[in-house]
Order: C-alpha cells, then structure tokens, then sequence
C-alpha cells in the first residue's frame, strides 16, 4: 500500500470519529452561550447607554432571541454553517474576523514553545536514558519534576525579573519593537528576541514530561530484539540510538505532543498575559474582563477545532514513523 | 494509539529502574520476593481477598522507605498546618493595611516576608492563601474524582453502546481545551470560591473517566468477577465491592496529580484576575505583585516559591505512591 492511500485511510477515520465530537462541543457551546448573564440585546442597551422595555423587546425580536430555545440553537447552527461567529459589538466587527487577527501570533507562540519543550525533553531524556540509575539521572528527573511543578506565568515574570530588569538583555513584553522598519533577517531576529521568553516559559512545563517520556521509552526500546540486532550487526551506538532506538521512541512522544496542544492553549492564554503577547490567549483575557461572551466561546469553539485538527497530523505522522499503524 | 498504552510503557520501565532496591529487599525478607518488575503477579494477588491487605502494607512500607515522597509527605504536612493555624497567629483579616508599604523581606522582624504596595503583611497573606489552596485543590479533586470514576465505570463496567455513548461524551470534554474551558466556566458563573472548585473538576473529570474505565474493562474479565456475578450479586454491588476496590490503585495515584493540578489551575485564574475577589490566594498575590514586578519582586517571588513548593510536594508524594502501588498505568498530566 502506497504512503497516500494509508494517508488516506488516517484522514478518512478521523473525520468519521471526529464529525459526532465537533457536533457534542457546538451544542455544548450553544448552551453555555445561553447560559451567560446577559444577552445579545442587553450587550447593545448597555453600549448604547439607555433603552427602554419596548427597544429591548424590539431588539430582541430582530436577533431572533424571543423564539424558542430549539429554533435558536437551529438559528446557531446555520450561522456557523456560513462561518459566523457572532458580533462582538466591543472590538465592533465579526468574531470570526477578530479570532483571525490574532491566531497566528498564538500558534507561532506555541510551535516555538513546542520546538523548544521538544528539543529540550528529548536532550535531556536521552542523557537520562544514556546514565539511568546514575547520579546525572537523578539530579534531571528531580529538575525536571521541578519543571512540571511551576505555573508558566510566575517562570515568565521570573524571567522577566532575571533577564529585562536585572540583566537587561531581553524585552519584557510585547511582539516586535515598536515602529521599527526592519525588513528580512533583522526582523526575524527582533521578533525572536521578544518570542524568547514567552515560548521559554510556555515550554517549561512540557520539557519535564518529554523527558521523562524519552527517557522511559529509550530504555524500553534499548531492551529489543532488533536493537541487539543492529548491535550484532556492527552498527556505530550513535547510529543505534539515532536511527533506531529514538525513531520508535518518539512515537509516545508525537502522541503526547498532539494531546498538549489543547493544554498548550490553556497555558498560552496565561503566559500572553504575562508578556501582553498579541494573540488569542490575550483576547480571551480581555473578554473575559470586558464579559464579551460571543468572543469567549468563539475562542473555545476555535480552539477545539485546532485540537481535532492537531490530533489528525499526529494520527498521519504516525503512519510516517511507523507504517504498521495506519494497516488495520 | 492511547494514552495509557503508552503511560502503561513509562510505568513498566520506571518500575524496571526501581527494580533495583527491590532486589536488595527480597534479600532481607526472602519469604515473600517482591515482583516489582513483573505485571502478572497482579492478578495472582488479586484473586484471593487476603492477600490485598498484605499488599497494601507492603505498599506503605515501600513508600515510607523513599525519602522523596517523605520530604514531599512533611513539606505538605507543614502547609497543611500553617493553612489550619492561619486564623491562630493571623486572626486579623490579611486584607488589611498593617503596616508603611514595601518593606523588603527582612527589613522589619515583625514582617519578615515584607508588606506589599497598600501595607499588607505578606506573610499573613501566604499562611491564609495556603487555606484556599488547599480547599480548592482537595474539593475539586474528590468531586472530579467521584464523578469521573462513576462515569468511568459505568462505561467500562456495562460496555455496548452505554460504553460507547459515554466515551463520546467523555472525548467532548477532553477535545474542549481545559483550561479556556476553565476560563469561559468561571467567567460565566462569576467567580467565587465554589464555582471556582466545581469548573476545575468539570474540567479534570474526564481524564479519571478514562482510567476508571481503562481499569474496569480489564477487571470486569477477571474469574473473580464471574464468580461474583454466578453468586448473583447485583451490578452496584459488583462495581463499588467488587471491582473498585480493585481499580484503586492508579486512582489514588491520580488525585494526587489532580490535585496537583487544581492547584496550579486556581494559581493561575486568581492570578488572571479571575479569583474569589473577597479571598487572598497565592496566585492573586503573584497577579498584584506584578505591578511592582521591577521595584518589589519579592512580592511576586515568594507566593511563587510557595506554590512550586507545595506542588512539587504533591508530585512527590505521587510519584512515591505509583512506585508503591505499582500499577500499571502512570497517568502523565495533560
């Protein structure tokens, strides 16, 4: 069987299995959306300043909010069926628009954190796979278990304190330098120099579970049959662990990087907080203090998607790493 | 691929790594050799009913001896004490002005974790946050846990389509991103103290839901539930005497990651802002202290260090408790 058509397959069960779960989280949304103080004519009375009983009446006749809860729901459907997020009458322009805007700052926040949290637990598990029991193993296991005990905002203005105040080597806040006009390689380097310290404190958390994932399935693919194989067969230790020996051990590795990108945007939303980062996260902070629900459950609902989405590229990067799972 | 195919790998090999001072117990007492590497024995000691109490002491043995979930035991004793006896020696409400405003920590005996930017004593405020900590944390834990476990068990217990409509359901709530799932909860139910405990363990049920049901899937097969199902014993009896006792293990586990993680979670709302406003908690310190965070950031520092603390302590202790229970599935939090 071809690469694409066991691509293929993984896409197709995918999207059977996820049609019922993005169906459950519309409803569900739907219904926490009703459950929110306030509704949409209460949002434009209160911008507006004042309204009277009739107004309000009137208003909500025209957003359709005095039919039943069924045909609202239905009303819901066929709105997001066309793309449509709802109105968010603070920022004053479509939801799906606003969630737009700041996306991509949120998901180049969290591929740099992941890179890093990668890079970083697979380094420091195989070192801890490479002495297990020794002393190297335990100072790492317990720094790491350290790692998983932070919250990612106090590392941030942790940070923040060591490095743009003490040390003064890194921004404390922000995307890119403000009216700068650096063009090409400079820009990408001033936009790293602010990405640093978010995605470092965002990464933390996830180093201390990679590593010790690296470090338990190293030992246990070490122990194999075609390790001692390739061994037997006179291949260099370097080329057992690269090739071999890490290759089946980021499996569980993919699979648990694929789980955090929900928890990833979870920490996202706090750490952007932190270093008032552009991008979702920090949207959801200030709807959350502004009560501008439609944006908030956008956000959710968006958000979810992404982590269909992201379990999907997982699924197909694992019939990459190893084509007997897309087979069945 | 699931999840805990993969934990069941990091638990086999992390016991293959303790194997070690597992060997030099069974030369002590050669009488009952310690499988701590092996998996089968499980079922051996689990099909008679005498043997789980002994197994159980074995356990706790196990985890006295490791000095790291000892160290994690005192340290979260020593929070649990300064959160009971936080109304003794701070009687006084820790919102209140008490004395100038940033004094460093050291500067005045009377302060010795300093004041913040309105006078307030700072440790006051750490020996009461540690009680809404603890609160949050516990309460959230044993009502996720209750409720996950149930709906882990009715769907690993009766399979079919209840299984199958209840996976769904469960998977929902694990595809919603936690934590904004937490934000939007707790922004729409107004925060305090109780909305707050029952969001996290809205959002923190469903992985205890998967482990449950993990765990009665393999159990329900067991000889010594068709036994007990020939003794025609009824379905709630079989679950709660007979198969959860049984389950328990990687639970226990379990809450105390979660509420390691509730922990963490409330920490980061009340720092957001997003606290019980009429409440002191470490993370709504670290969120005031960030005002101050060039001039005073030992006002931030400190709560931090009190949480790391007392969080690391919980991973300790549960750590300690997977490599004594043994189970077969080392839960990573996600």
């Amino acid at each position: 069987m071809s690469d694409l058509t066991r691509i293929g397959r993984t896409l197709r069960r995918t999207a059977v299995q996820a049609v019922p779960t993005i169906f459950g989280i519309v409803i569900l949304n739907f219904f926490l959306f009703k459950l929110a103080p306030g509704d949409a004519a209460d949002v434009m009375a209160g911008e507006s300043g004042s309204a009277t009983v009739e107004t309000m009446t009137a208003l909500r006749h025209r957003f359709g909010l005095d039919n039943t809860v069924l045909v609202q729901l239905l009303d819901y459907l066929n709105n997001l069926a066309h793309f449509s997020l709802g109105y968010s009458p603070r920022y004053n322009m479509p939801v799906a628009e606003l969630i737009g805007q700041r996306l991509p700052g949120t998901l180049m926040l969290m591929a740099v954190a992941l890179v890093i949290a990668i890079f970083l637990g697979i380094v420091l598990g195989a070192v801890m796979s490479a002495f297990s029991g020794k002393l190297p193993d335990r100072l790492i296991s317990i720094l790491s278990l350290v790692f998983y005990s932070t919250p990612g905002f106090w590392v941030g203005l942790m940070l923040i304190v060591l490095f743009s105040v003490v040390l003064g080597w890194l921004p404390s806040g922000g995307s890119g330098t403000i009216g700068s006009d650096l063009t090409g390689i400079p820009a990408v380097l001033d936009s790293l120099r602010y990405m640093v310290l978010p995605a470092t404190s965002l990464a933390l958390f996830y180093v201390a579970i990679y590593a010790r994932l690296t470090r338990a399935s190293m030992l246990e693919v070490k122990s194999q049959d075609f390790v001692r194989t390739a061994a037997a067969k006179g291949l260099s230790p370097r080329a057992i662990t690269v090739r071999h020996v890490l290759r089946n051990a980021l499996i569980p590795i993919t699979t648990m990087a694929g789980m955090h990108v929900g928890s990833m945007l979870g920490g996202a939303v706090v750490v952007e907080t932190v270093y008032s980062w552009p991008g979702l996260g920090r949207l959801a902070f200030e709807a959350v203090m502004a009560r501008d629900f439609s944006v908030l459950l956008g956000i959710l609902l968006l958000s979810s998607l992404l982590v269909i989405a992201a379990n999907a590229a997982v699924d197909i990067l694992h019939t990459w790493l190893d084509p007997r799972i897309g087979v069945r | 691929m699931s999840s805990s195919e993969i934990s069941g790998h990091t638990g086999s090999i992390r016991q293959a790594y303790r194997a070690a001072p597992a060997e030099a117990d069974a030369t002590v007492d050669a009488v009952e050799p310690q499988w701590s590497n092996l998996h089968a024995p499980d079922a051996r000691h689990r099909s008679t009913a005498a043997v789980p109490a002994k197994n159980g002491r074995r356990a706790l043995k196990a985890f006295l001896r490791n000095p790291n979930a000892i160290f994690g035991l005192v340290f979260l004793a020593l929070v649990v004490i300064c959160a009971l006896i936080a109304p003794l020696i701070y009687p006084d409400d820790p919102l209140s002005m008490v004395t100038t405003p940033f004094l460093w920590p050291g500067q005045d005996p009377a302060y010795p974790f300093g004041s913040d930017s309105l006078g307030r004593d700072v440790l006051s405020g750490m020996f009461w946050g540690a009680r809404i900590s603890l609160l949050v944390g516990l309460a959230a834990t044993a009502l996720g846990l209750s409720f996950g476990a149930l709906v882990g068990a009715i769907a690993g217990y009766f399979g079919g389509w209840i299984d199958d409509l209840l996976v769904r359901f469960i998977e929902i709530f694990q595809t919603l991103p936690s934590f904004v799932l937490l934000v939007v909860l707790v922004a729409i139910a107004q925060p305090t103290a109780p909305t707050i405990i029952v969001a996290i363990a809205i959002v923190s049920w469903p992985m205890v839901a998967r482990l449950t049901r993990a765990e009665f899937r393999a159990i329900r097969e067991k000889d010594f539930v068709m036994a007990a199902r020939s003794l025609g014993y009824g379905h709630a009896r079989i679950i709660f005497r007979e198969i959860l006792p049984n389950a328990l293990p990687p639970l226990i586990v379990t809450s105390s990651v979660m509420v390691a993680s509730a922990i963490l979670m409330e920490a980061a709302l009340s720092f957001m802002g997003l606290g019980d406003p009429n409440v002191v908690s470490w993370g709504s310190m670290i969120g005031e202290g960030r005002e101050e965070i060039r001039t005073a950031w030992y006002l931030s520092a400190l709560p931090g260090l009190a949480i790391v603390l007392t969080v690391l302590a919980l991973n300790l202790i549960a750590d300690g408790l997977n490599d004594a229970l043994n189970p077969r599935f080392s839960e990573e939090r996600s």
